[in-house]
């Protein structure tokens, strides 16, 4: 199962209290953890990347292992310690704004 | 017991105001979607517990809300707002052609006669319809087609504003659009006219009878006059008495003809209520004074409502959509500030008292009239 590190605000929209789980059919990409999220979670379709295009909204980053993933294509692979579970896959709201 | 439910969209979560039907003792629910913008909430006529609110932020976009028990509980149903075929492209500030953007939706106006169909107004601007309750939403496409390539953004954004459903024709549909102007359709929203002639805007559109790109801010009517119509323009309070074919200004001798909302008496089709505000460029009221201004004569002749109002050193803003009536006996309006008060007349407008002093800026209040 790959854990997944939602913000407040997606949280409590998706009324979840902490870190949720995810698995994944095939290779463990960034775009198949999102899709599984969504599957899972309908109501944050278009909250965390466009509806037809899949591109990640401005304001959202993903972070994983101390690193910011945000710019990797979708179809890349998630770190090992992320697709193992010991790491999770983190979604940012980005610090912006008041 | 009849009584009163008070939906208000802030900057910061929505909050729902009742009381009972002397209007006197109010409680305060929320705040709902705590930390989101709520541009709009809005009751179905059709059931009065069945309510839609817009929520959105900067970072996660546009959820659309529904609630089945007068919003005690909440349910996200759908917020997939594609535009129909290609987008296409509007004005842009340069004068040149931008691509049309979907990015909030600023009103939601569900049918008269049933729940499950509600209408919502975006920015990009175009109007949405869903018959499911939310779930799905379509395009009426036909609206952009006339001339959207010349429409383009106000300050606050290309923004679908207002819906009004005329209750005697459910092929009827007025909206109004900032900065496009005013909109009719007479088949149910398969095609548009738009309904701007008389409106002048000589700084900003110096070509006099120009068919779109007006500053409109609001418009109302009354139920059961719905061919006559009430506009506050970016300046000129205007009306028209053949449905938006013709408007003539009735801003007579308003302290300032600058403004937001404007709403009609429950109970007098004659009555209307506007916000003067300073300028274009000083949103807050002429002299520190906050002052509803009231026209028992569709216009023309203004009074002002100063009864319980701060009367110095008022700055706030009323925002298009933060002011509204109930149906109860006397008429009650409501309206919220950026100042975060919700004020309330309970005698049609003669005095005033804040529901609420300290919530977000205010960017909606609806009210409903409960049974």
């Amino acid at each position: 199962m790959i854990r997944v590190v939602l913000p407040h605000h997606l949280r409590t929209l998706a009324q979840v209290t902490s870190e949720v789980e995810v698995s994944v059919d095939g290779l463990a990409t960034q775009g198949a953890v999102l899709d599984a999220l969504e599957s899972l979670y309908p109501m944050l379709r278009g909250t965390i990347r466009d509806h037809v295009t899949k591109q990640r909204r401005p304001f959202i980053r993903f972070f994983a292992c101390g690193e910011d993933l945000s710019l990797e294509p979708n179809d890349s692979i998630l770190p090992d310690a992320v697709i193992k579970g010991t790491e999770p896959f983190r979604i940012i709201g980005a610090m912006a704004g008041g | 017991m009849s009584g009163v439910r008070v939906l208000v969209g802030t900057h910061k979560g929505a909050f729902i105001l009742t009381s009972d039907e002397r209007r006197k003792d109010w409680k305060v629910s929320g705040p709902h979607f705590a930390g989101w913008e709520v541009y709009h909430m809005n009751g179905s006529s059709a059931d009065p517990n069945r309510l839609y609110a817009s929520q959105s932020t900067g970072w996660f976009g546009q959820i659309i809300q529904r609630s089945d028990d007068g919003g005690q509980t909440w349910e996200p149903v759908g917020n997939k707002f594609a535009y129909d075929g290609v987008p296409g492209t509007h004005l842009w500030y340069d004068g040149t052609q931008h691509p049309w953007e979907f990015k909030r939706v600023w009103r939601l106006e569900p049918s008269p006669t049933d729940p499950d169909t509600v209408y919502a107004g975006v920015e990009d601007a175009a109007l949405f319809k869903s018959t499911d309750g939310g779930q799905t939403w379509q395009e009426l496409p036909g609206l952009r087609e006339v001339k959207g390539n010349l429409w383009q953004p106000g300050a606050g954004g290309m923004c679908l504003h207002t819906i009004l459903l005329d209750p005697r024709n459910a092929q009827r549909i007025f909206v109004a659009i900032s900065a496009a102007g005013a909109f009719r359709t007479d088949d149910g929203g398969v095609t548009w006219l738009p309904i701007n002639q008389g409106l002048k805007s000589p700084y900003e559109l110096p070509e006099a009878n120009v068919e779109v790109g007006h500053c409109v801010h609001n418009i109302a009517m009354h139920p059961s006059r719905p061919d006559v119509l009430f506009m506050q323009k970016h300046w000129d309070v205007m009306r028209s008495d053949n449905a938006g074919d013709l408007w003539h200004e009735v801003s007579g001798n308003l302290p300032s003809d600058f403004g937001f909302p404007i709403a009609v008496h429950a109970h007098e089709p004659n009555t209307i209520y506007v916000v003067p505000i300073k300028s274009d460029s000083e949103h807050f009221p002429p002299d520190g004074k906050l002052r509803v201004y009231r026209s028992r004569t569709g216009g023309d002749e203004w009074e002002a409502l100063t009864n319980g109002l701060p009367q110095s050193d008022c700055y706030v803003n009323i925002l298009r959509s933060a002011m509204a009536v109930d149906s109860l006996d006397s008429c009650g309006i409501y309206f919220g500030t950026t100042g975060g008060q919700v004020y309330a007349s309970s005698d049609s407008g003669d005095s005033w008292m804040p529901i609420v002093s300290n919530l977000p800026a205010v960017l909606s209040v609806e009210v409903q009239t409960l049974p």
